[in-house]
């Protein structure tokens, strides 16, 4: 069969249409969705073929359209709302933590949450500490709620079918970075189940476990370490929430060493997270302790150079490696 | 591009002008209903006082005495299948909306027969066959999900059915609310969008200890945060069951035949504390005295003494009803089990996946087809 190669970005507007085709009850909102095609033209189209009852330029108020996508989700209803940027999920904070991810809980069982908030996450456009944030680690803190992070065009049209389909809030965090990336995304309808990481690259000597755009620092750390003689392999972990540590673990068992790239700060992190439950279930099998490459402690920074060594990079990803397997 | 005209850019700039006069008043029979709902909610409420000092009820606890016609005359004014959604001080709401008060009470008791099986608590009452999407603990924070419960019900009536929208949904909110910003974001979302939904001010005069005037600008003339939306506005007596019926039924009915927003400002007063801990240093026991002079439910009764002849035996007999429907109640309350520890995993997804338990409905919806 011939290889469909697509943009990451029309994955996910593929994904909305298709799913708001089949179901009348999901819909599109958010700044700029409809009129001007999305902030990053993700929504191309969607207001010409749905309407303006479906497809809803909101004005600049996060806190009052998510509510109100809320509000709309208690019904039955499926919202998608999108964030221009998930930096701009901060104001809307209440919402989506106390009522999105908990109505269920605090309803008894009687009121859930179907609806699915989507945008761009992470820094490394050079917009300064405001605009780049990494809400992953923040948010995944919240018991309520799934988090999904596609690296790939194949998985953003599978994975944003999934979350649109879930019966409960899912937090879709997309890199903005990834955006104009190409891959085969087949013409059937697919989707791509949640809690199930997937081996990008086979190795045997160290287990790195990433999820979204770092995911390309670690390919190409894992080439420059090939020439050195060390052979990686890659834990695209897809989900947050659910975690599928089992795929994680199984890897390190082989390997022996693991090091987890987590674009958000360190303290208290996805990072954390993942290096803790390693520990405990690969105890006995681990060489060294797990290493963490992150974003540095620091505001994010303005300035091209400043930026880059900020990240988590292939520098910062080939030394915790050679770290981790004593190949210093 | 072409210019597309869509409802969004044809928001209006002026705030449509509307008269609306008062509704008839309705029979006796349901002249005395409101009675009784109110009886019963401030029984409700006294005896929730005393299981609170008992140490049956936990956390922050807001009783709705003094307020009772708010809830009543507003419920009554519209379709039971209009939503409805408040914040903290909720029980009132609750039962004016046709709650069993068992299972308010038990929820307070933090037991498995609660409307939310005890993980919702005194500030959390949910009922889905009533249309009752919770009580809202943040300030403000329910405005926006009011909005957003409008919204649904025009998307479902118009998208869905392909029909006129025709439901309108209740968003109740305390003086000290209007300060939030999440109120204004849901106010200009509701115009914007033409929501039928009337935010309805509960003007009790404080927040807490904080005296409306304390709080907020232009707090004599609070009608003109709404207008500021294109948003029309209507002050009510509050403490009148049926002028505030009289006034909202109008309203109500504009607003599901207009499919737009409303901002109701209900004058009333809180007699109790803020909560169960408030020994209210912040106002006079003058001012106390004047205000219940004016009482809500001494007020339907010489009504219908007068007007409807209704007897101090029929008002006996009322009271010892609903006086009995709520001892019941208490005590269906306290032999309801404690909420079972396979609970606390339950209800965090819908489905089952690590340690979570999928979810389940609470006993007051069995037999319902949710
Ligand atoms: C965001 C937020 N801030 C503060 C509180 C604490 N708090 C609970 S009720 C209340 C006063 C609200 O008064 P009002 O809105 O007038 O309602 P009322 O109690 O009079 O019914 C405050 C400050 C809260 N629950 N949420
Ligand atoms: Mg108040």
């Amino acid at each position: 069969m011939s290889e469909r190669i697509i943009e990451f970005r029309d994955a996910l507007c593929e994904a909305m249409s298709e799913e708001m085709r089949d179901d009348q009850k999901v819909f599109l909102l958010g700044e700029e969705v409809a009129q001007y095609n999305g902030a990053y033209k993700i929504s191309k189209g969607m207001l010409d073929e749905f309407g303006p009852r479906r497809v809803i330029d909101t004005p600049i108020s996060e806190s009052g359209f998510s509510g109100m996508a809320i509000g709309a989700a208690m019904r039955g209803l499926r919202p998608i709302v999108e964030f221009m940027s998930w930096s701009f999920s901060l104001v809307a904070a209440d919402p989506i933590l106390n009522n999105a991810a908990k109505m269920l809980y605090m309803s008894g069982g009687q009121f859930g949450c179907p609806i699915v908030f989507r945008g761009n996450d992470g820094a490394g456009g050079q917009l300064g500490s405001t605009h780049s944030w990494c809400v992953e680690s923040l948010y995944a803190n919240v018991p309520g709620l799934k988090m999904a992070i596609p690296y790939d065009a194949y998985d953003a049209k599978g994975m944003l079918k999934t979350a649109i389909r879930d019966d409960n809030p899912v937090f879709f965090l997309e890199s903005e970075r990834l955006l104009s990336t190409t891959g085969h995304v087949p013409q059937e309808d697919y989707t791509v189940p949640f809690g199930q990481a997937f081996v990008r690259r086979q190795g045997t000597d160290c287990t790195l476990i990433s999820f979204g755009r770092p995911l390309h620092f670690c390919f190409e750390a894992a080439e420059e370490l090939a020439k050195e003689g060390i052979d990686c392999e890659i834990i695209d972990g897809r989900t947050i929430r659910p975690l599928d540590i089992d795929t994680m673990v199984k890897s390190v068992k082989k390997t022996n060493a693991c090091v987890v790239v987590d674009q958000s700060w360190s303290f208290a992190s996805i990072g954390s997270e993942v290096a803790s439950q390693i520990h405990r279930y690969c105890f006995d099998d681990l060489d060294n302790f797990v290493h963490r490459v992150h974003s540095d402690d620091v505001p994010t920074p303005y300035a091209s150079n400043l930026e880059q060594a900020y990240l988590p990079n292939t520098r910062k990803i080939c030394e915790a490696v050679r770290s981790a397997t004593y190949n210093t | 591009m072409d210019k597309i005209e869509t409802e969004q850019n044809m928001a209006s700039t002026e705030l449509p002008h509307v008269q609306l006069g008062k509704a008839p008043l309705p029979e006796s029979p349901i002249l005395l209903g409101w009675l009784r709902q109110m009886l019963l909610i401030r029984e409700f409420e006294v005896r929730t006082m005393q299981a609170y000092q008992n140490r049956l009820i936990g956390g922050f606890c807001h009783v709705y005495i003094g307020q009772e016609a708010v809830a009543v005359g507003s419920i009554a004014a519209v379709n039971p299948d209009d939503p409805i959604v408040l914040a903290y001080r909720c029980h009132g709401h609750a039962l004016a909306r046709g709650m069993d008060p068992k299972y308010c009470m038990a929820e307070m008791f933090g037991r498995i027969g609660g409307c939310a099986k005890g993980k919702g608590g005194s500030m959390h009452m949910f009922d889905a066959p009533h249309h009752l999407y919770g009580g809202h603990g943040i300030v403000g924070a329910q405005t926006p999900l009011g909005a957003g419960l409008a919204f649904a019900t025009k998307y479902e009536d118009e998208v869905l059915h392909d029909g006129k929208s025709q439901h309108v949904t209740l968003c109740y909110l305390g003086d000290g609310a209007i300060n939030q910003g999440a109120f204004y974001e849901a106010m200009n979302l509701a115009g914007l969008f033409n929501l039928p939904v009337i935010f309805i001010l509960e003007n009790n005069r404080y927040s807490m200890g904080t005296a409306i005037e304390r709080g907020t600008t232009m707090a004599s003339e609070l009608h003109t945060k709404s207008a500021a939306h294109g948003i029309n506005h209507a002050i009510v007596d509050g403490k009148d069951v049926v002028s505030m019926y009289q006034s909202f039924k109008s309203i109500a009915d504009w607003c599901r035949e207009e499919s737009r927003p409303f901002f109701v400002e209900a004058q009333t007063y809180r007699y109790k504390g803020h909560s169960m801990s408030d020994p209210r240093k912040y106002r006079t026991r003058e001012e106390e005295a004047r205000e219940e002079g004016s009482d809500c439910i001494d007020r339907l009764e010489k009504f219908l003494c007068d007007e409807h002849d209704l007897t101090t035996d029929g008002i006996k007999q009322l009271t010892r009803q609903v006086k009995t429907q709520v001892r019941e109640a208490v005590d269906w309350a306290k032999n309801s089990p404690e909420t079972p520890m396979d609970e606390l995993y339950k209800d965090v997804y819908v489905d089952h996946w690590g340690p979570f338990t999928g979810t389940s409905k609470p006993e007051m919806l069995q037999g319902e087809d949710e």
